[in-house]
């Protein structure tokens, strides 16, 4: 396979475009913000970008999937992320459905994956718990044996869209230590259970989180998603593929930045000329375009190896979650230091990029953290 | 032929024909194979040389007609993996196939072709670049250089600097100008200069690395036959450019010939120690970090070669590619060093080996990558300019 999309791709893209511009998202992503919406999106978008079929892009055909692959979600994620999309694209496609198809029965995917398709059920995974950082084995909440089924009691944080979710996946350990790999078990629960308590964080990008607290919540045998015991596996083949999603979307976020930013210095005038004549401005726009390049490439590569199913996904999913960390937060400082004042107001936009880069360099791992691992999977 | 038959008759070949110590990074700087009159290499080297140029293989991609292998693109990349998995060294390297070779193929004359081409694949005549004056270096186009037209001869007078190899070379593609009332770019032409020729002297300068690949070349009334204009008489600015489009790559590339396995690893466990972590947790970042930055830019290049064969224009990846493979590079050298540690502060004598040595002077010679063939600033210029659309 090569490094280039192929036409389908281009047109994929180019519709996405479109609608992601006539949405004009950054006016709605204020307006919901500043109205404190208590959804935090637009369930009337999300029913449009289900019915163009975007959701069903990594799913397959008999649940109502169109069995594409990662080299297509990429492409609509970059674009969605140059809108900031509020929209559960990450919550329910990428974790909850994704974690669903590779792990779920028969059964659950029979009955969970045509809705969440749909734009009718969101799913999501509550991959963090406080404290646990970027350690996915790190698992506090407890599966106690209770019958012929468990009791979950424990805490789970920033779980995208966990205020809004239908069913939330939960990480529980039913053997071992906390951090240990073994032992974790996935389930699937619904807020309405007894002993749930979810209460919406807000964070600061905007985007839709939640604080999830299990009590006793009582869960049962058809509730496991995957194996028992060997949660980790499948939470981390999940959160890889998902990255790759969340990558795309930084890379989207970027580009359109540091357009912004490239408009401002063809239009700003100081000292009687544009500030882009000045080269103390130019070369540090030729950098932020060379990371943009190289995270790119990372990213497109990442993308193919997960169509491939070759081993060396991780490796480079750290490579692209690393490179767009540190390209998106270097865009997004630049930008806001080249808009000069204007670039410190709220009314401004490029405000939202700045604030969006610091998050989702943190999703699913930061910079240090990813090249740690690829140092590790290096064997050094 | 299929390719992979192919593939293993080239392999069968290369494993029948190299001399045994063609196997494995040269030991010395000495066999490394420049070709050219002024030289000598010890024997296996010229008999890798000889083989392989027999066979066109020294500059596989070239035309059969001028000596070259007529191998396809597909075929050109199977032969230098073979190469690579053997760990065989190329048999001749230098700005004969690197840089003048494929200009003069794409715009030299017949008679041009026929007289050099066959030469450079044979490592017989060793080429160097007369581009930088004393006043003229980012600034190329200011060359003061003169070329007089006398009958059928220019005849040359100027000074060039920083013309590596020229005291090793026996030929020399250099920028003169032939009208000084024209701007600046429109008055310059592109010739071909024996370095033989009456009139031409050349004084080593040392680097900070201690050797001295650098020359001052002084012009001193010097004949060029007018058949040695390649292009047109003042249209050597576009030659200029298009041989810069081939020297920018080559330095970009020259980095991506890595041995096999991860030397700074390896270096590291040596050095620093442990087992299944280097035992220094600032530098196994670091090196993550380098390997990180040169695994990006590899993949750009894929992505760009991939690119252009699914019929994409290339735009601007010349200045990336040329900016970032050496900036990655020089963080490279400077990491190696400082993994040495103090062993890393030798220059000769006694206490340190030939390896620690070669780390150290190899340190030092890389910070010439993002001065040599066009700084990184200009290439950063190149950027702003063409890609984003910067305003001057
Ligand atoms: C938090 C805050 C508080 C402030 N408080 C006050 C206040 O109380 N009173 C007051 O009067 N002002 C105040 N200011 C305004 C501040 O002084 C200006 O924002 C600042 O001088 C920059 O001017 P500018 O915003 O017009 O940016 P511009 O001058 O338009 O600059 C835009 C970008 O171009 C760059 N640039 C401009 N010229 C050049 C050049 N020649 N070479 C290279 N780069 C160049 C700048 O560095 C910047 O990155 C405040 C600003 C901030 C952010
Ligand atoms: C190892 C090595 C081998 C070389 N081999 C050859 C050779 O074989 N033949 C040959 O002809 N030349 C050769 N060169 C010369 C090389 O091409 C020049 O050194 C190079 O083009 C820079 O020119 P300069 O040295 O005059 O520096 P200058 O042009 O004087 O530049 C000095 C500094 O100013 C910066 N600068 C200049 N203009 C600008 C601008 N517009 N914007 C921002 N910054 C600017 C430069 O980036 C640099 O940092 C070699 C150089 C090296 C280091």
């Amino acid at each position: 396979m090569a490094l280039v999309f192929t036409e389908e791709q281009e047109l994929l893209r180019h519709s996405a475009r479109e609608f992601v511009t006539k949405q004009k998202p950054l006016r709605r992503l204020r307006a919901l913000r500043d109205g404190n919406d208590p959804v935090g999106f637009s369930r009337q978008v999300w029913g449009e970008m289900a019915q163009l079929g975007w959701l069903a892009i990594p799913f397959p055909e008999q649940y109502g999937g169109a069995a594409l692959g990662y080299m297509d979600l990429i492409v609509l994620m970059e674009e969605l992320g140059r809108g900031l999309l509020p929209e559960p694209m990450l919550s329910a496609v990428l974790l909850g459905g994704n974690a669903i198809a590779r792990g779920g029965s028969g059964t659950q995917k029979e009955t969970l994956l045509p809705p969440l398709i749909e734009g009718k059920l969101l799913v999501t995974v509550a991959v963090q718990e406080p404290g646990s950082r970027y350690d996915l084995c790190h698992v506090a909440t407890r599966a106690a044996r209770a019958g012929a089924g468990w009791q979950l009691s424990g805490t789970k944080a920033l779980v995208p869209d966990g205020h809004v979710a239908d069913r939330i996946i939960i990480p529980a350990r039913t053997a071992g230590e906390v951090t240990e790999r073994a032992g974790v078990t996935l389930f699937l629960v619904s807020p309405q259970a007894a002993g749930v308590s979810v209460v919406r964080q807000s964070t600061v990008d905007g985007r839709n989180a939640a604080l999830v607290r299990l009590q006793n919540v009582a869960v049962g045998e058809d509730d496991v998603i995957g194996s028992m015991g060997q949660g980790a596996e499948l939470l981390a083949a999940v959160v890889d593929r998902a990255t790759i999603g969340v990558c795309a979307e930084m890379l989207g976020s970027m580009a359109a930045a540091f357009e912004m930013t490239l408009d401002y210095l063809k239009t700003r005038t100081q000292f009687g000329v544009l500030i882009g004549t000045f080269q103390a401005l130019k070369h540090r726009a030729a950098k932020i375009f060379v990371e943009l390049e190289l995270a790119r490439s990372a990213v497109m590569a990442a993308a193919q190896a997960a169509d491939a199913q070759q081993p060396q996904l991780p490796r480079l999913v750290s490579l692209a979650k690393a490179r767009c960390a540190d390209a998106f937060i270097l865009t997004a400082n630049e930008g806001v230091q080249m808009h000069g004042g204007i670039g410190m107001t709220d009314e401004h936009d490029i405000g939202f990029f700045l604030k969006r880069a610091r998050a989702a360099a943190m999703i699913f791992g930061d910079a240090a953290f990813h090249r740690n691992r690829y140092a590790a999977t290096g064997g050094y | 032929m299929d390719h992979e038959q192919f593939r293993a008759e080239t392999s069968h070949w290369l494993r029948a024909n190299a001399p045994e110590s063609m196997f494995g990074a040269p030991k010395s700087v000495d066999e490394i194979c420049w070709g050219g009159r002024k030289a000598s290499y010890p024997p296996d080297v010229k008999r890798w040389l000889e083989v392989m140029a027999e066979r066109g293989w020294t500059a596989p991609m070239w035309p059969k007609q001028y000596g070259g292998g007529d191998l396809s693109r597909e075929e050109a990349k199977i032969l230098a993996q073979e190469m690579a998995k053997l760990q065989l060294r190329p048999p001749l390297t230098g700005f004969g196939l690197s840089m003048i070779g494929p200009l003069l193929l794409q715009e030299g004359s017949e008679d041009l072709k026929r007289i050099h081409i066959s030469p450079i694949v044979r490592g017989e005549i060793r080429w160097c670049q007369g581009y930088s004056e004393p006043g003229a270096g980012s600034d190329l186009a200011s060359l003061q250089t003169r070329a007089e037209i006398d009958g059928d001869y220019f005849v040359l007078n100027g000074q060039k600097i920083w013309t590596s190899y020229a005291d090793k070379s026996d030929w020399m593609f250099i920028l003169v100008r032939t009208d000084p009332n024209a701007r600046k770019q429109d008055g310059i032409t592109f010739l071909l200069l024996d370095m033989g020729s009456p009139g031409v002297s050349v004084k080593p300068i040392l680097l900070i690395s201690g050797s001295s690949p650098f020359c001052e070349t002084f012009l001193d009334n010097v004949r060029v036959p007018r058949a040695n204009v390649v292009g047109k008489v003042n249209g050597g600015w576009a030659m200029a450019k298009a041989l810069l489009g081939h020297e920018r790559t080559m330095i970009a590339d020259v980095f991506k010939d890595r041995v096999p396995g991860n030397p700074l690893v390896d270096l590291a466990r040596k050095y620093i120690g442990g087992d299944t972590h280097v035992a220094d947790p600032i530098v196994r970042d670091r090196i993550a970090q380098v390997e990180m930055d040169q695994h990006c830019l590899d993949l750009t290049l894929d992505r760009a070669r991939d690119g252009a064969k699914a019929g994409h224009k290339p735009g601007p990846e010349t200045s990336i590619f040329k900016y970032y493979g050496t900036e990655t590079n020089m963080r490279r050298r400077e990491l190696m060093v400082d993994i040495l540690g103090p062993q890393g502060l030798g220059w000769e004598g006694a206490g340190f080996d030939d390896k620690e040595l070669a780390i150290t002077r190899d340190w030092l010679r890389s910070r010439g990558n993002s001065i040599e063939g066009g700084t990184s600033e200009i290439q950063l210029n190149i950027i702003a300019k063409r890609v984003l659309g910067l305003p001057d």
